[in-house]
């Protein structure tokens, strides 16, 4: 009996939480709609998300989409590498040997103390400067041959956007990758020691002792912050239009300025990233449920 | 009988504080050793540097002719020989029991899954828990995980086998059927050395019996004479609390 009314109690202030938040979101709509007397228009979003294409008699794809394949292209690599990074870092991190950690140590501090954009600020002037020229990337796109260039673009985007996308990628794993680093090494420091020992004791290397025991335990400590973290880059993803990469928020920037239509763009673009971002949220709590059955 | 183990003049510091404090011993081939006292005697950092889980600061320990130092391929090979089994079993939970048991002979060793399987199997017999095998550590009572243990240390087919208070984090009706595992593997001609505060089995399948304390052997006698005429007065202040009940 107590329980069910306990139950009751909770679904009536459930009620009144969730009829409040409807009467906000009902007053800001009703208050944009009076006070701010602004005409929406919705449509024009279309034309920049697809053009018809007069020449070719097709659809081509326009900025928003453009930037919104840019951004993924991004996000993906940014990613696998910032996973690289942090996985080798956070490795070292927890290594015997005081040089490793020492290394991981100072990459982790120097951007974890630092401002996102100003870090991709100073470094993206480095990378480019330096970086680029010295590995030929901004060459790529004039020495390759076509079918080299066929398979960039496939996986890069626009040719002669290589040079910036790939410092943009370099930056955004850079600075994420302090932060996984972070995540793997809790990870690792918190399976208990005697795993180690057990694996060393029956003459396992240590290597094979972080592949075979230490990781797979890890793993599944590490996907709940590691989701986070990954939903982070992809909003810090933006940032990345302020050194002038051609993604989403980049481009919109330029929809929004020349259409005037600076209210529908961002709301569009943040309906978008909300969408990606939730998307992946779902995916990994799907993830950690599996990860879970196993044992 | 030839020297297994050797420990000569071991210290071994923890900051401070003295661990190991001038500790010798010797251990043949085949020789069953209990290595008893009360805790924070240094019991279990002996043995723990008998295969390097803890690094001696001082003095010489040879394991099968080698001496251990600091060149880590030396160390690898001589825990290849060496077989340890901890109080808190520390099995793999992510593994089943199977593949608790092969992980090393396939991946140290180089067997083959076929091969590494069907020595698992042999192992989990000796243990008596061949149903088991499926299973993971988790779904297992104190006592079988332990045993599992035990088989997981065979495997590898030491030479020798060390066991760090075994039965200490068991319940008690779990204890005998890890120690009679134990007695078992003593009758087959296994060189152990045990750190453990069961006297019965130390009667049982020990040749020697260690008493240690303040990190110091204070006494080291074949079991018989041991439990008969300790020398030490704090051997035998620890045999009576130990015995009396």
């Amino acid at each position: 009996m107590r329980r069910k009314s306990k139950s009751g109690v909770t679904r009536a202030v459930d009620i009144i939480v969730i009829a409040v938040a409807i009467f906000l979101v009902g007053y800001v709509i009703h208050k944009v709609d009076t006070v701010m007397i602004y005409e929406w228009h919705w449509d024009f979003l279309w034309e920049y998300i697809l053009r018809w294409d007069e020449e070719e008699q097709a659809y081509k794809p326009n900025l928003l989409l453009k930037g919104l394949t840019a951004t993924f292209g991004l996000v993906i690599w940014s990613m696998l590498l910032a996973s690289v990074i942090g996985i080798v870092m956070g490795i070292m991190r927890t290594s015997s040997r005081i040089f490793f950690r020492t290394v991981s140590r100072l990459y982790v501090e120097f951007i974890r103390n630092m401002p996102p954009v100003v870090f991709i600020f100073v470094f993206f002037f480095f990378l480019s400067s330096q970086f680029v020229p010295l590995l030929g990337i901004d060459q790529i796109s004039v020495d390759a041959s076509p079918r080299t260039i066929a398979v960039l673009e496939i996986l890069l985007g626009p040719p002669e956007l290589f040079a910036n996308v790939i410092s943009g990628i370099i930056c955004l794993a850079l600075f994420e990758g302090a932060y996984i680093t972070e995540i793997i090494r809790a990870g690792i420091q918190s399976i208990d020691k005697g795993q180690t020992e057990a694996g060393q004791s029956i003459g396992l290397s240590r290597l094979q002792t972080l592949r075979w025991i230490i990781f797979p335990q890890a793993v599944r400590k590490v996907i709940p912050p590691l989701a986070g973290q990954f939903i982070t880059l992809i909003k810090d993803s933006s940032i990345l239009a302020l050194i002038s990469i051609q993604e989403l928020t980049f481009l919109a920037q330029e929809v929004a300025y020349s259409t005037q239509y600076v209210f529908e763009v961002w709301l569009f673009v943040a309906g978008v990233y909300f969408c990606i971002c939730y998307s992946l949220a779902f995916l990994f709590t799907r993830l950690e449920k599996r990860t879970h059955k196993i044992y | 009988m030839e020297q297994m183990i050797t420990l000569k003049n071991v210290f071994k510091y923890f900051g401070d504080f003295r661990a190991l404090n001038d500790v010798s011993l010797e251990v043949s081939g085949g020789e069953r050793v209990v290595v008893c006292g009360p805790s924070g005697s240094g019991k279990s950092t002996m043995i723990r540097c008998i295969n390097r889980l803890e690094e001696h600061d001082d003095g010489q320990i040879w394991v099968n002719k080698n001496e251990l130092t600091e060149d880590t391929r030396n160390i690898a090979q001589i825990r290849k020989d060496i077989g340890m089994v901890f109080q808190q079993f520390n099995l793999f939970p992510h593994l089943s029991v199977i593949d608790n048991l092969t992980l090393a002979p396939m991946k140290a060793r180089g067997l083959s899954k076929g091969d590494a399987t069907e020595l698992a199997m042999t192992y989990l017999n000796r243990v008596h828990i061949p149903e088991q095998a499926a299973k993971y550590p988790g779904q297992l009572s104190g006592g079988q995980q332990q045993r599992v243990a035990i088989a997981r240390s065979l495997c590898m087919q030491p030479k020798i086998m060390l066991f760090d208070e075994p039965t200490s984090a068991l319940d008690p009706e779990m204890i005998k059927e890890v120690l009679d595992v134990m007695i078992e593997l003593a009758e087959e001609g296994m060189t152990m050395i045990v750190v453990t505060h069961e006297m019965g089995f130390a009667k049982k399948a020990a040749n020697k019996v260690v008493f240690m304390d303040e990190g110091e052997v204070v006494e080291s006698a074949p079991t018989e004479e041991f439990f008969s005429q300790p020398k030490s007065d704090r051997t035998k202040l620890f045999l009576s609390q130990i015995l009396t009940h």
